[in-house]
């Protein structure tokens, strides 16, 4: 039981970070119709400058993070409207594979910033566990798990009932439409990415912290944030958060069971179980648990 | 006053679809723009509010002026701002908000006290207060031409611009729709009626367009175009006498020649 419980947090912990990412992909995808590729180095980027500012000039954690965030918030901006704006109209096949680019362009520049060595990120958990009965959790995986609650629900709530929410989700229906009544789809898109781009950061963050650290491999774990979108529907907020859960979670049961129950399936099988299950889920349900039928697939 | 002069649209760079459009919407009238199946009119609606762009479409000569200032640079939610805004054909409302998501929508760009102005709606249109938490997507035909037309209105504007709000709806709802557009426009708001319902549109107009393949092919004060022997028989469907249909086109160039010899 302790190993089953030990085994739901590891996977809760995975889950909220997958989750803060695929609700920024949401986001962007909702608004935008963009698959951004590119939240792997938006993701990188805002773990870099945490690091950069509460590490090596030292400055307040919690500040560092603000910055860190409001900088990449500026990059996906500025991806959107240098890059995305002008290619409005064309295939949008094209303009996911620029962003493939420009992920690989941005990686490449911040992977240079890391440097070789292992970094932190100055985070207040640092190995601090908390004992609940038998079952040991790291304080980082509270706070992580504590935030992707957070901005869920602050996110549903923003899209109910803020005015801006409402005009991205009609951005999202009908964009003429949108337009017609007065919603400038510019900016919403400029939002989007925005708000992608600081959520990118924060689970950067997340990442970056405990053990595993800021390393030139950690936009590695962006990647598996791609299954949990798919699985949930690429448009749907409730679907991002389920389709992490669901992949968080069968990583967290996978790396602790597996060795003993399966170990014929080699050392780093909790590694492709995210694609294993989205392939399972895409099998049955093409559109994901949660996405809308018309939704245009590249 | 909305005026629209000289205009000119090209789809595509290539498709010259307006040719030389004049006409203008006094402040607090109802105007009516008639004529076939692609004769642009709903293009003219999408120069005035700016949606051209959605579809490659350019406005290549011309200007159009909203009490006096040029509106044709502007991007719709700068000509909402100014006071205009369109209904577009076939309602499409957000068929997934519900009745009250789609007037909030309506009011991105207002200002002021919402709850105020939606009162204001649901007053014209008491079904949509009773409906104001269901999803837009369950309404009838009928109820979801109300919510788009409540939906525009919550921005409130000057000047409606309105694509065919009776398609596709049985004759008591035409009536139904008839009547608030008059209130609407007792209310004080300008309306531009474009409309394949002829008879419906000159009823309440005071001024009518008749627009056959990008151009204005005649203009008159409502009244007379009902009484207009041509119209009659093209628009309003009454033939006087049992001949052949020929062109619109064809009627009025020979009305033409008629006036040069007289
Ligand atoms: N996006 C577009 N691209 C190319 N041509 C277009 C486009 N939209 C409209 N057209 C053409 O422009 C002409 C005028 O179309 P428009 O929709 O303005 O006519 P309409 O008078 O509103 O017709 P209807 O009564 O059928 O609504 C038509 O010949 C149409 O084929
Ligand atoms: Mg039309």
């Amino acid at each position: 039981m302790t190993q089953f419980l030990q085994a739901t947090v590891a996977g809760l912990s995975l889950a909220s970070i997958y989750a803060l990412l695929a609700l920024g992909f949401v986001l962007i995808y909702k608004s935008t119709q963009v698959l951004s590729f590119a939240h792997p180095a938006l993701m990188v980027f805002g773990a870099y400058f945490v690091s950069y500012f509460a590490v090596t000039i030292g400055l307040d954690f919690w500040l560092s993070l603000a910055l860190a965030m409001a900088l990449t918030a500026l990059l996906g901006a500025v991806i959107e409207r240098l890059a995305l704006r002008p290619m409005v109209g064309k295939p949008l096949f094209s303009m996911a594979i620029l962003t493939i680019g420009l992920d690989i362009a941005i990686r490449v520049v911040v992977n240079d910033l890391i440097g070789l060595n292992l970094r932190g990120v100055g985070d207040p958990w640092g190995f601090s566990t908390v004992k609940l009965g038998d079952v040991v959790i790291e304080t980082r995986v509270i706070a992580m798990f504590i935030t992707a609650v957070v901005v869920t629900v602050a996110l549903l709530l923003f899209f109910r009932y803020s005015k801006v929410g409402l005009a991205m989700r009609a951005t999202a229906a009908d964009q003429e439409v949108a337009l017609a009544q007065g919603i400038s789809v510019h900016r919403i898109f400029a939002l989007a990415w925005i708000f992608g781009g600081a959520l990118a950061a924060l689970a950067g963050m997340f990442t970056s912290t405990g053990p595993a650290g800021l390393s030139p491999t950690s936009w590695i774990v962006a990647l598996k944030a791609l299954p949990a979108i798919v699985v949930g529907g690429l448009d749907s907020v409730h679907g991002a958060v389920v389709g992490a859960l669901i992949i968080g979670l069968a990583e967290g049961y996978t790396s602790t069971y597996q060795a003993t129950a399966m170990p014929w399936l080699g050392s780093n099988f909790s590694q492709v179980v995210p694609y294993l299950v989205m392939l399972i889920v895409l099998l049955a349900k093409p559109y994901g648990l949660f996405g809308t039928e018309e939704v245009e697939r590249v | 006053m909305l005026e629209v002069a000289n205009l000119e649209v090209v789809y595509h760079d290539v498709i010259l679809v307006l040719r030389g459009i004049s006409f203008t919407v006094p402040e607090g009238e109802i105007v009516a723009l008639l004529g076939a199946n692609g004769a642009g009119k709903t293009t003219v609606l999408r120069a005035i509010s700016g949606l051209l762009d959605v579809h490659n479409g350019d406005i290549t000569k011309g200007e159009i002026k909203v009490d006096g200032e040029p509106t044709h640079k502007l991007d719709p939610a700068a000509i909402v701002k100014r006071g205009v805004v369109q209904v577009m054909e076939g309602r499409r409302i957000f068929a997934e908000f519900t009745v009250e998501e789609n007037l909030r929508v309506g009011a991105h760009t207002a200002g002021g006290n919402i709850e105020a102005t939606m009162a204001g709606i649901f007053d014209l249109f008491p079904i949509l207060e009773e409906r104001r938490r269901q999803l837009a997507g369950f309404l009838s035909g009928g109820e979801q031409q109300m919510l788009a037309m409540g939906r525009a209105l919550m921005s409130k504007p000057k000047y409606l611009l309105l694509d065919e709000p009776s398609l596709g709806l049985a004759p008591l709802l035409v009536q139904q729709i008839r009547d608030v557009i008059v209130e609407i426009n007792t209310r004080g708001t300008g309306i531009l009626l474009v409309e394949q319902n002829a008879a419906m549109a000159l009823s309440i107009a005071s001024h009518g367009y008749i627009m056959e393949t990008g151009k204005i092919v005649m203009d008159k004060p409502a009244v007379e175009l009902a009484q207009d022997e041509d119209v009659r028989e093209f628009y309003l469907g009454l033939h006087a006498t049992g001949g052949e249909r020929k062109s619109f086109r064809d009627v009025k160039h020979y009305k033409r020649r008629k006036r040069w010899l007289s």
